[in-house]
Parts: C-alpha cells; sequence; structure tokens
C-alpha cells in the first residue's frame, strides 16, 4: 500500500504523564483516507489520548504523528484541518446554534454568504435546519449532538475526530444516531475516527476496528475478522460474548479441552501447543437429548433477552459455558451441546507460565515484584539479574495485601470455564497472570505469595 | 404576639440606625454652624459645596477618589480574570495552595495592616509615596475579590469549550476573547463593581500610602476636615448626597435582580 | 515559544503571582523586617522589649481586645435576633428591611461614625468611652447581621422539618437544629466585627475626641512619628492575633 494512501500515520507514541504514568505504550497505526475507524477499549486503556495527540490537545512524549506524509506532531490544533466533537459536546453558550456552527468559518475569514450556504448545508445534514436561532442551552442531549457534529465539518476538515460522542445519549437515540453519523460518513466522504468503549457500537459503524488495552492496541481488524478471530484472550473476551477454554492442540485439525478431543479447522501449532479456545454463546449448539451432544451439561439459569435465551449450562467436570438459543431450555434440564468444527476459535496461548525479571539477593532469596522472595537453594552469586518463571496456578493471591509477599492490583479477569485467568498489576508496575478459582472484582487490592519450591530460575 | 414583638424590635433597632442618617439629611437644609438649631431653610450648603478654597479641595479629592477607582477597578479585573483562569487551570498542589493563600491574605488583613505594610515596602525600596503608590494598593486589594467573583463561572463553564474553539482554528488569543470572556463576563462585572466599591469606601490603606503630598480622596478629605471641628457644616450636604446616591443605587440593583431572577 | 507557555492557561496566573509576591508578601515580610530593627538600623528586639516593659502599650492592647469583645457580644446580642426575624416569613417584615439593615455598610465609615457623632452632639451626650461603644456597635451591626441573615435564609427548610418530625417541640428545635446551623454565619460575623475593632483608629479617634485610644491609634501614631520599627511590631501583634483567631477557626 502505497504511502500516500494513508491520512494518519501514529508512529510509536509514547505518552508517559507527569508522575511516570505510561498512558500510550508504542502505538503505531495507519489510518487509510476516507476509512471510519474506530479505537475501541475499557476505560483508561489510552484510546481517548490517542485520539487528543491527533488533535493536538497534547503531545506524545515520544514518536511522531503524520498527516498526508507531513509531520504534525507539534503542530497546534488550531491549525491541523481536522475538527473534533466532543464527549460533552462543548457547544458555546453565549452563541446560539447558527453563530456555534459559523464559529470556525468566522475565524478563516469566510464570506458571510458563503458561511450562510455552508452552516444551513451542515446543518441540513444533521437535521437541525429549523433551529439556527435557538439558544443551545435549550436544546436536549441528541440536539446538542448534531450541532456539535455539525459545527465540525462545516469546516470541510480532512479528519473528523469523534470522542465517545453517543455515550451520554439513551439507547434508542443512540443505535438511530449510529445510524445517522454511518450515512454521513458515506456522503461526507471523509476520514472518520471515533472513540468509544461499546464494541456493540463499533462494530455496527467501523470499517476497521483498533482494539486498545492498557496502553497498548491489541488487535486491529474489520468487525468480522476481530468478532471471528480474536488474536487473544482480551479482545475475545471484550468483542461479543464468548467462552474462553484452556485446551491443547493434539495436532492439526484437532484441539483437546475439557479434557475431550473436538475437530476443528486450526492447523500449524506443534503438537501438544498449549491453546486457548474460543466458541461463541451462539455457536454452542444445544440437543434435547443429552446423548446427542458432544459433551452434557445441566442449565443452571435461563433468562430472555427478547431475541433469544441466554443459558448457563454447568457440566459435570465443573465447568460453566455460556449458551444463546432460540429456544429455551429451564433450570435444572439436562441437556448435549455441540459445536461445529469451523465455530472453534483457536488462539495460541502466550504462555503457560510467568516470566519475571528478579536480581538475586542470596542463595534462598530474589528481588521481583518489589519484594523479597524465598527460593530453594540456588548457586548464583549475589545481585545476578535473572529471570524466574512462575506457572500461572502457583501464584496465590491474598485478601489484605499486607499478607502477601508482594503487592499488587486486579486488572483483568477472564472466565475460562472452570477458573479464572487475573491479569494482576504488582506495586513495582511488573504485570503478571493468574490462575485461580476464587472469585475476584476488578481493582481490589491483593497480596501477592508464592511458595520456594514454585520459584523457577531459567537463565 | 410574636409578631409584634419581632416588628417592634425592628422598628427600634431601624430608628436607631437611620436616626444619624435623618438627622443630618434635615439639617443639611440649614446653615446653622450647630447640629441642632434651626435657622431656616437654605440650599446654600449644597451650593457652596463645590467653590471656595475648601470646594476646590474637595473637588480635588472626588477627581482622585474617582481616578483611583476606575484605573485600579480596572487593572484588578484584567488582573484577577486571567489569574482566575489561571489557578483554574493549574495542578492542586503546593504552588496552588500558596497562591490561593496568599490571594486571600488582603481580604483577611485589616486594612491598616494593608495600608502600612505597603508604606514599609515602598519606603524600604526608597520610592515616595503618591498616587502611584496609593493605586498600587488599591490593585493589591481589589483584585482577590475579582478572582473571588470570576471562580465560581470558571467552575461552572463546561471545561472543553476552550479545546473546541482551538480545535475550529482560534488561536489562545482569540479563544479567550471569543469564548471564555463571554462566559465569564458577569462574574468579571460583578467584581469590577466590587472593586470600584471597595475602593471608593477605603480610608486606612490611602492614608498610609498618599505620602505627604497633596493627594486626597474622599476618605481622607473628610477625616482631615472633621479632625478639625467634627461633623462640619460642609459635611452635612456632602454625606447626604452619599446616602441618596447610595440608596438610589441599591434600588436600582435590587430591582434588576429581582427582574433577573424573574426572567428566568 | 511564546505561543507554548500561553497555550497553557496555568501559566496566566504568573503575572497576578508576582503582583501578590511583591505587594502582599513582601509588604508582609517588610513588616517583620522593620519590627525587628531598632533606631541606629540594627537587628535587635528593642521593639518588643519596648511593647512587653511599656505598660502603656500593653494595656492598650488588653483594653482593645476588651473593647472588640464587648463589641462583638454587642452585635451577636443584638444582630442575632434582627436576622431572626428578618429571615422568618411568618414575622411578617418586607423583604426590603434586610437591604435596609444592609445599607449603612455601603456608606463611607468616616461619615458614619461623624454622624454617630452628630447624634450624640444632638442629644447632648458627652463623648467618651460610652459613645465609642455605641459607635463601634452602630458601626459593625449590619456586618453581623449580614452574614447571620444569609445564612438563615440558605438554611435547608427540611432539616427543620425532620426534626419536628421526630418530635422535637419548637424550643427544642431551635436549640437542637436551627442554632446550630446558623453558627456558621455566626462564626462569619465574629470573623467581621472582632477584628477590625481593635485595629481601628479613626472611629476611636473622633468618637472620644481622641481621649481613648485603641491599639490602631497607637499603631498609627508611632508611623506617622516616624517609629516606623515599633510600629511595625505592633503591626506584626496585630497579624499574629488574626493567625491564633483563625487556626482556632480552622480548628473547627
Amino acid at each position: 500500500m502505497d504511502k500516500s494512501d494513508y491520512i494518519i500515520q501514529v508512529e510509536h507514541v509514547t505518552k508517559r504523564f507527569d508522575g511516570g504514568k505510561v498512558v500510550l505504550n508504542d502505538v503505531s497505526l495507519n489510518i487509510k483516507r476516507g476509512e471510519f475507524v474506530t479505537l475501541l477499549g475499557p476505560s483508561g486503556c489510552g484510546k481517548t489520548t490517542l485520539l487528543r495527540i491527533i488533535a493536538g490537545f497534547t503531545q506524545p512524549t515520544e514518536g511522531k504523528v503524520l498527516l498526508s506524509g507531513k509531520d504534525i506532531t507539534t503542530l497546534p490544533p488550531y491549525q491541523r484541518p481536522v475538527n473534533t466533537v466532543f464527549q460533552r459536546y462543548a457547544l458555546f453558550p453565549h452563541l446560539n446554534v447558527y453563530d456555534n456552527v459559523a464559529f470556525g468559518l468566522k475565524l478563516q475569514k469566510v464570506s458571510e454568504d458563503e458561511i450562510d450556504k455552508r452552516v444551513m448545508s451542515a446543518l441540513r445534514i444533521v437535521g437541525m435546519n429549523e433551529y439556527e436561532e435557538r439558544n443551545v442551552n435549550a436544546l436536549s442531549g441528541g440536539q446538542q449532538q448534531r450541532v456539535a457534529i455539525a459545527r465540525a465539518i462545516v469546516n470541510r476538515p480532512q479528519v473528523l475526530l469523534l470522542d465517545e460522542p453517543l455515550s451520554a445519549l439513551d439507547h434508542k437515540l443512540r443505535v438511530d444516531m449510529q445510524l445517522e453519523l454511518k450515512q454521513m460518513h458515506r456522503d461526507l466522504g471523509i476520514t472518520f475516527i471515533f472513540v468509544t468503549h461499546d464494541q456493540e457500537e463499533a462494530l455496527s459503524m467501523s470499517d476497521t476496528i483498533v482494539v486498545m488495552n492498557d496502553s497498548v492496541i491489541q488487535q486491529i481488524g474489520t468487525p468480522t475478522d476481530i468478532y471471528n478471530e480474536p488474536a487473544n484472550p482480551f479482545v475475545a473476551d471484550f468483542i461479543g460474548e464468548s467462552n474462553i477454554l484452556n485446551g491443547i492442540m493434539k495436532r492439526d485439525f484437532v484441539v483437546n479441552f475439557m479434557d475431550k478431543d473436538f475437530p476443528c479447522v486450526d492447523k500449524g501449532f506443534e503438537a501438544d501447543a498449549p491453546i486457548d479456545v474460543v466458541i461463541r454463546p451462539e455457536d454452542v449448539v444445544m440437543h434435547k437429548d443429552p446423548k446427542d451432544g458432544q459433551w452434557t451439561g445441566r442449565v443452571t439459569s435461563c433468562i430472555f433477552k427478547g431475541i433469544h435465551y441466554e443459558m448457563l449450562v454447568q457440566t459435570p467436570d465443573g465447568y460453566e459455558i455460556q449458551v444463546q438459543d432460540y429456544t429455551a431450555y429451564p433450570a435444572g434440564t439436562e441437556v448435549g451441546m455441540s459445536v461445529a468444527p469451523e465455530n472453534l476459535h483457536v488462539m495460541p496461548c502466550q504462555s503457560l507460565y510467568n516470566a519475571i525479571d528478579a536480581t538475586v539477593i542470596d542463595a534462598t532469596h530474589v528481588f521481583m515484584l518489589g519484594a523479597a522472595f524465598e527460593t530453594k537453594l540456588h548457586t548464583l552469586p549475589k545481585g545476578t539479574h535473572v529471570k524466574v518463571a512462575v506457572d500461572f496456578d502457583k501464584v496465590d493471591l491474598l485478601d489484605d495485601p499486607a499478607d502477601g509477599t508482594a503487592e499488587g492490583q486486579i486488572r483483568n479477569i477472564l472466565y475460562k470455564g472452570n477458573h479464572y485467568f487475573i491479569d494482576v498489576k504488582c506495586s513495582n508496575g511488573a504485570n503478571i497472570q493468574v490462575d485461580t478459582n476464587d472469585v475476584w472484582e476488578d481493582w481490589d487490592m491483593i497480596g501477592i505469595s508464592i511458595k520456594p519450591e514454585d520459584i523457577r530460575i531459567i537463565n | 404576639m410574636k409578631k409584634a414583638f419581632a416588628n417592634v424590635y425592628i422598628w427600634v433597632l431601624m430608628l436607631l440606625l437611620y436616626a444619624p442618617i435623618l438627622l443630618i439629611l434635615v439639617f443639611s437644609f440649614t446653615e446653622a454652624k450647630v447640629l441642632g438649631s434651626w435657622t431656616g431653610f437654605s440650599a446654600n450648603l449644597y451650593k457652596n459645596l463645590l467653590s471656595g478654597e475648601a470646594g476646590a479641595a474637595l473637588n480635588n479629592a472626588i477627581y482622585n477618589t474617582v481616578l483611583i477607582a476606575l484605573v485600579a477597578a480596572a487593572v484588578s479585573t484584567i488582573l484577577g480574570t486571567f489569574a482566575a483562569i489561571g489557578i483554574h487551570n493549574m495542578r492542586h498542589g503546593r504552588v496552588r495552595s500558596a497562591i490561593t493563600f496568599a490571594n486571600n491574605i488582603p481580604m483577611i488583613n485589616p486594612d491598616i495592616i494593608t495600608g502600612i505594610s505597603i508604606f514599609l515596602l515602598f519606603v524600604f525600596l526608597g520610592i515616595g509615596r503618591g498616587l502611584f503608590c496609593v493605586i498600587c494598593a488599591h490593585i493589591a486589594f481589589c483584585t482577590p475579590y475579582v478572582v473571588l467573583n470570576v471562580m465560581p463561572q470558571l467552575m461552572k463553564m463546561n471545561p472543553n469549550i476552550y479545546e473546541a474553539a482551538l480545535d475550529l482554528g482560534a488561536t489562545p488569543m482569540q479563544a479567550l476573547r471569543k469564548v471564555i470572556i463571554p462566559e465569564l463576563k458577569s462574574g468579571m462585572v460583578s467584581g469590577f463593581i466590587l472593586a470600584i466599591t471597595l475602593s471608593v469606601d477605603d480610608f486606612a490603606v490611602t492614608l498610609f500610602t498618599k505620602g505627604s503630598g497633596t493627594v486626597e480622596t474622599l476618605s481622607t478629605y473628610i477625616y482631615a476636615d472633621a479632625r478639625k471641628g467634627g461633623l462640619t457644616p460642609e459635611l452635612r450636604p456632602l454625606f447626604s448626597i452619599i446616602f441618596i446616591v447610595i440608596l438610589v443605587l441599591l434600588v436600582f440593583y435590587n430591582l434588576k435582580t429581582a427582574k433577573d431572577t424573574s426572567k428566568d | 515559544m511564546v505561543s507554548k507557555i500561553l497555550a497553557n492557561r496555568a501559566n496566566w496566573v504568573w503575572p497576578y503571582a508576582i503582583v501578590l509576591l511583591v505587594f502582599v508578601v513582601m509588604p508582609l515580610v517588610m513588616i517583620v523586617y522593620y519590627s525587628f530593627q531598632d533606631a541606629e538600623g540594627q537587628w535587635s528586639l528593642h521593639n518588643f522589649h519596648k511593647f512587653f516593659l511599656s505598660t502603656d502599650s500593653l494595656n492598650t492592647l488588653i483594653y482593645s481586645i476588651g473593647i472588640a469583645m464587648i463589641t462583638t457580644i454587642l452585635c451577636i446580642l443584638l444582630g442575632y435576633p434582627a436576622a431572626y426575624f428578618m429571615s422568618k416569613k411568618e414575622y411578617g417584615l418586607p423583604k426590603v428591611m434586610a437591604a435596609l439593615f444592609i445599607l449603612p455598610m455601603w456608606i463611607n465609615v468616616l461619615l458614619r461614625t461623624l454622624a454617630t457623632v452628630a447624634l450624640f452632639d444632638f442629644a447632648h451626650l458627652p463623648l467618651g468611652e460610652g459613645a465609642l461603644i455605641f459607635g463601634m456597635v452602630y458601626n459593625f451591626l449590619p456586618f453581623m447581621v449580614y452574614p447571620i441573615y444569609n445564612t438563615m435564609l440558605k438554611m435547608d427548610g427540611s432539616l427543620i422539618e425532620a426534626a419536628q418530625d421526630l418530635g422535637a417541640s419548637p424550643r427544642k428545635v431551635f436549640t437542637e437544629v436551627f442554632f446550630p446551623l446558623s453558627m456558621p454565619g455566626v462564626y462569619s460575623g465574629i470573623v467581621m466585627v472582632f477584628m477590625p475593632t481593635i485595629s481601628t483608629f479613626a472611629l476611636a479617634e473622633l468618637l472620644t475626641m481622641n481621649n481613648v485610644k485603641l491599639f490602631g491609634t497607637l499603631i498609627q501614631e508611632n508611623i506617622n512619628a516616624g517609629l516606623l520599627g515599633y510600629g511595625a511590631a505592633l503591626s506584626l501583634i496585630v497579624l499574629i492575633l488574626i493567625g491564633l483567631t483563625s487556626f482556632f477557626d480552622s480548628e473547627e
């Protein structure tokens, strides 16, 4: 792809705030002219910061931003051919609708006639052309949103940035606005960069979705790619509902999970490679007769969701599977379940154990995760930098941070069918992952303990 | 019965409060030297207010008072508005707390302390006291009140509209002029009016900062005159005029705010 | 470069910060500086020695504090009921009363004082200590009434109703709910009356024909006489008093 087809290029952007907090970590992104791109992720993932860097309200600590090949990293916002629609609209309270929309044009010293033509045209596009004289403070949320959009597009920007513009609207209005924005994008032909935390919104509107989490891009792709082939457990869990289970790739086209072999369509893994398998609830087929399924279970809950029923099924082995079906199977029913091979999505496991940077303190202690951990006897000299391996299920999490050797905070919880897979950020900034059956909540402060025999020094 | 008692209480208090005022008002229309003896109705005191040597001095005092008030209020309003915007955008921390604290000092300090402290500063620096010193001092004690008036407006303002203006092509100065100032206008206006009031009313600060020259404001003029012999006959019409002016202003102000709240 | 500094709006505070430094902080430093200087310009505690050893000055301070306390208490005793009656609709007092009560506040302090002098002259009453106290109360009463009145107006009526609902008699409602809630207004009033009373000088001079000297008068006389060191030291004492009273206030 020719570089000139990219209207925005984000190159290795890192943003660090005073106090050391890293909000964007080496983020790179290329956006094609005319695309509808959505930055999608949970709060705090960095998506809004990235948008603001493109808009010019803040500057990256490292890295560059290019507009049609030109470096605009340090260019102030009023010199960029880019306009923003703010989350809380930011309409000027002392100006009426017409003057709000005309604001940018008046600064460009456009002629009165031209201003009038363009303002009325923009208002027509957003459906607010009867409202020019109105006081903006008297408008409803949806109407203010439209005026904000008109105010931005009337300047004919090369890129339109939208910062969660629909999050303050009620559901029905939101869905209507999504359709209108999509139509506007088609009619105007300019590049839209849209920020949201709502994955349904992203899936329905975007040409390309950029999934972000914890200051890093997790995956870039079309809505169908991201939905059907999530690159990692985070994306699989964030987009749509999913069942994510630990498994092993027995051999090509055969995956083993829940202690059973299943035919699938993936290949190219090492024999017995550990993997994660993703099954969408709507892809689980329910059988009235348990014997007809690939595995069995008992329904524990069945909720009507308007279009389908959402059910939870408990297997004899202790796995909890989420299922969506048009038929209701009431709680207590014994059922059979199966999945077509093409609906089993296999993802490589990032790893099976934590690889942690540590320093040797003495023959039986290392310093890692911000604390001194006791290990088995070893012969490395004091001060050596080593890598330590700790299996995911060998990390103990404790309620009271003071009871643990190290301390940390729960950051992301993934349910893996029969246990939880948790991201923990330790007090020294390092990230570790833990398998546990205990139920925790995001942002819990916890203590971390590891038995000496579970700490393996690997180099 | 409670009502009667309340009414009596308030009316008696009110009477005591206004007795001296009404007294002077009445006796400003007579030329008797001693307050209390009525030598016939006469508006001469009013006519002669601005004439003669005393009149010229009074003229000069009024001129100075108005000049100082306008200059100090104007500078305070601009300075205070910028300061309020600055403080509002500062991170919470030691520097912000220090500046907020220093801003509050002139409001807490008795005016004699403010006057003497600035007096000592000018003495130390070897600069003569006079009009310049007075205006500086007035700016110093008026600006905190402007900041106090503008801050609440800043807090009510949508924090994104400045960035929205930049985004639409305005430079920071343009954004300030076209978007922020209109938002803050009512706070700035009330701050300006408050500053004028404080400046006109001030006595102690002006006394110490005016030096030994000929700079007199209304307050210092009255002080100097009163020292000579209490409430001289000339001061009676002055007092009455000031009272009427304030009464009229207050009535207007109350009517205006009543109209504004009923308009909402 | 310049526009980048201007772009961060927090920087807009610096012109004023410099003004604060020069015209608020430095002057206070000057007071401290001068108070530790003796006649030869040497660093010494001479001024403070003089103050504490001089029964005259010490007495004036104590006397001024006494007058201030009497004035403040009288203002509270007179002003609290006034604010109460005016703030409650059931007493049928027109709203304009409050405005009329506050109005004298806007008249020049000297003129108000002279008006009191005139009243005393008219009634053939002697000037002196009695006149001083009357004049002080006359002057500062509106300053006490204003904050108490405002606090009472803004008081949350549902708290009163809650107390009544829980079985409190009108008397109990007053002592347990209304009175405590009106305290912030009273504190404001005390702040606006007590400290200014100690540091006034013109009032005392005019109302007692310069017979009674308050602490403020003392400071004024010394500065005018060129005894800057001593005057500064006395001012410093006033500042310390202010510091102490606001410390008490924030302890709340």
